[in-house]
């Protein structure tokens, strides 16, 4: 494999919190409630209106945060476009079931159906974009960003792609969301659960290429995904990347700070103990590519940092299952 | 058939989620797809469905569709003509 490096040269994101290319924890506000939906911008601006009549909200907030993602490069039109999804396009799968049972399975309708696969988001920006090239969506859960990352980050490496657009992309689904909250997953205006987290929704893309920029956010070192995680599993993951413990300056935990969640990220974090931590699910919410909002703030943040020698390692898992590594360098 | 043409109107925005049309905007006799309305294939299908759905009419050639949809004028006599509900 070569040598080439990858750098984020794009972010762009629709989120719970109101809409900035450069977010400030100290003045972000902490999400308080069980489901949080996304702040939705005047999407009239970027797109034209009449291919914004069939997009549901996951539709439109990943085609927006692509759009102003690719707009801090002046790539036209990328190599690829990579997305992860936990859920899909929830809105119109919900839609698309409810009618099957409004209407005892006839007269069913295409719209919902065509636009409820989890590919749609993709889909539609490569044809907005006229990408013709790679196209392909995760589904791994809590690790599909994280699988659509590391499939740009090989083939980037590998020369095979030069740049890519990746994104996660959650949207709330109303009827999905009550169900779990009944099942006490998601916690209610009356209820904190034991298993329950604060749920959201949003999209967040990048766009990577192997060249740097002056505005480049951040160099991407190193993804590992891993359905187990230990002590010697992160010092092996550094020593790969020939970087101390010591040298790692900030861990952005993907931390829903449940009981059941408790033993991982402590034993993470114990590992660092000087490192700057930051949980960014306080901010951004629950839902499965969460972790891609966690990026943006990890790629933000590297690139403020004075002290070129830190790293910034980000860390996420769900109940003990999905968990991944990502090492950024400040360019 | 005044209120026919005024319902087909109503549901038409509603179905195909024409949220910045006002129903004043679309003439009886404007062209659906095309230049006119500007409505696309997926759209025929949500207006047959439409068709068999609220008014009882199942169309199965889509030359005869392309008779139908041609404006609201034409779907309305259509429909006032073979409605079975």
């Amino acid at each position: 494999m070569s040598k080439n490096t990858i750098y984020i040269n794009g972010l762009g994101s629709v989120s719970i919190q109101e809409q900035s290319r450069n977010f400030d924890l100290s003045t972000m506000l902490e999400i308080q409630q069980g489901i949080n939906l996304a702040k939705q911008p005047s999407y009239k601006d970027l797109m034209p209106p009449a291919s914004l009549r069939r997009m549901s909200k996951g539709v439109k907030m990943g085609m927006y945060a692509a759009k102003i993602a690719l707009q801090e490069s002046d790539i036209k039109t990328p190599d690829a476009i990579i997305t992860g999804t936990g859920l899909g396009c929830l809105i119109d799968s919900e839609k698309f079931l409810e009618l099957l049972l409004e209407n005892d399975e006839n007269h069913l309708t295409p719209t919902a159906f065509i636009q409820s696969t989890h590919n749609t988001v993709g889909g539609q920006i490569a044809l907005q974009m006229g990408c013709k090239g790679y196209n392909f969506t995760y589904v791994h859960q809590n690790s599909s960003f994280e699988s659509a990352l590391l499939d740009a980050f090989l083939q980037i490496k590998g020369s095979e792609l030069e740049n890519a657009l990746v994104g996660g992309i959650d949207e709330v689904g109303s009827s999905t969301y009550k169900n779990l909250q009944i099942a006490e997953k998601i916690n209610t205006e009356e209820q904190l659960f034991e298993s329950g987290v604060n749920a959201a929704e949003g999209a967040t893309f990048f766009f990577l290429n192997k060249e740097a920029t002056e505005k480049s956010y951040a160099e991407i070192l190193d993804i590992s995904i891993e359905n187990t995680m230990d002590k010697n599993r992160i010092e092996t993951f550094l020593s790969d990347n020939n970087i101390a413990i010591q040298e790692v300056g900030s861990l952005f935990l993907g931390s829903c700070e449940l009981a059941v969640d408790k033993e991982y990220f402590s034993s993470f974090e114990s590992l660092f103990p000087t490192a700057e931590k930051v949980l960014y699910k306080r901010y951004v919410g629950h839902h499965h590519t969460a972790s891609a909002f966690g990026l943006l703030l990890a790629a933000e943040h590297a690139q403020k940092q004075v002290c070129n020698e830190k790293y910034t390692l980000l860390y996420n898992q769900f109940e003990g299952k999905d968990h991944s590594l990502i090492l950024l360098k400040k360019c | 058939m005044e209120d026919l043409k005024k319902e087909l109107k109503v549901k038409i925005i509603e179905v195909l989620n024409l949220e910045d049309i006002e129903l004043s905007e679309i003439g009886d006799q404007d062209a659906l797809f095309g230049d006119g309305l500007g409505l696309d294939s997926i759209d025929a299908l949500e207006l047959i469905v439409l068709m068999d759905k609220d008014y009882g009419i199942k169309l199965s050639d889509p030359k005869e569709g392309r008779e139908i949809f041609q404006s609201i004028e034409t779907m309305a006599a259509y429909i006032a003509a073979h409605r079975t509900k």
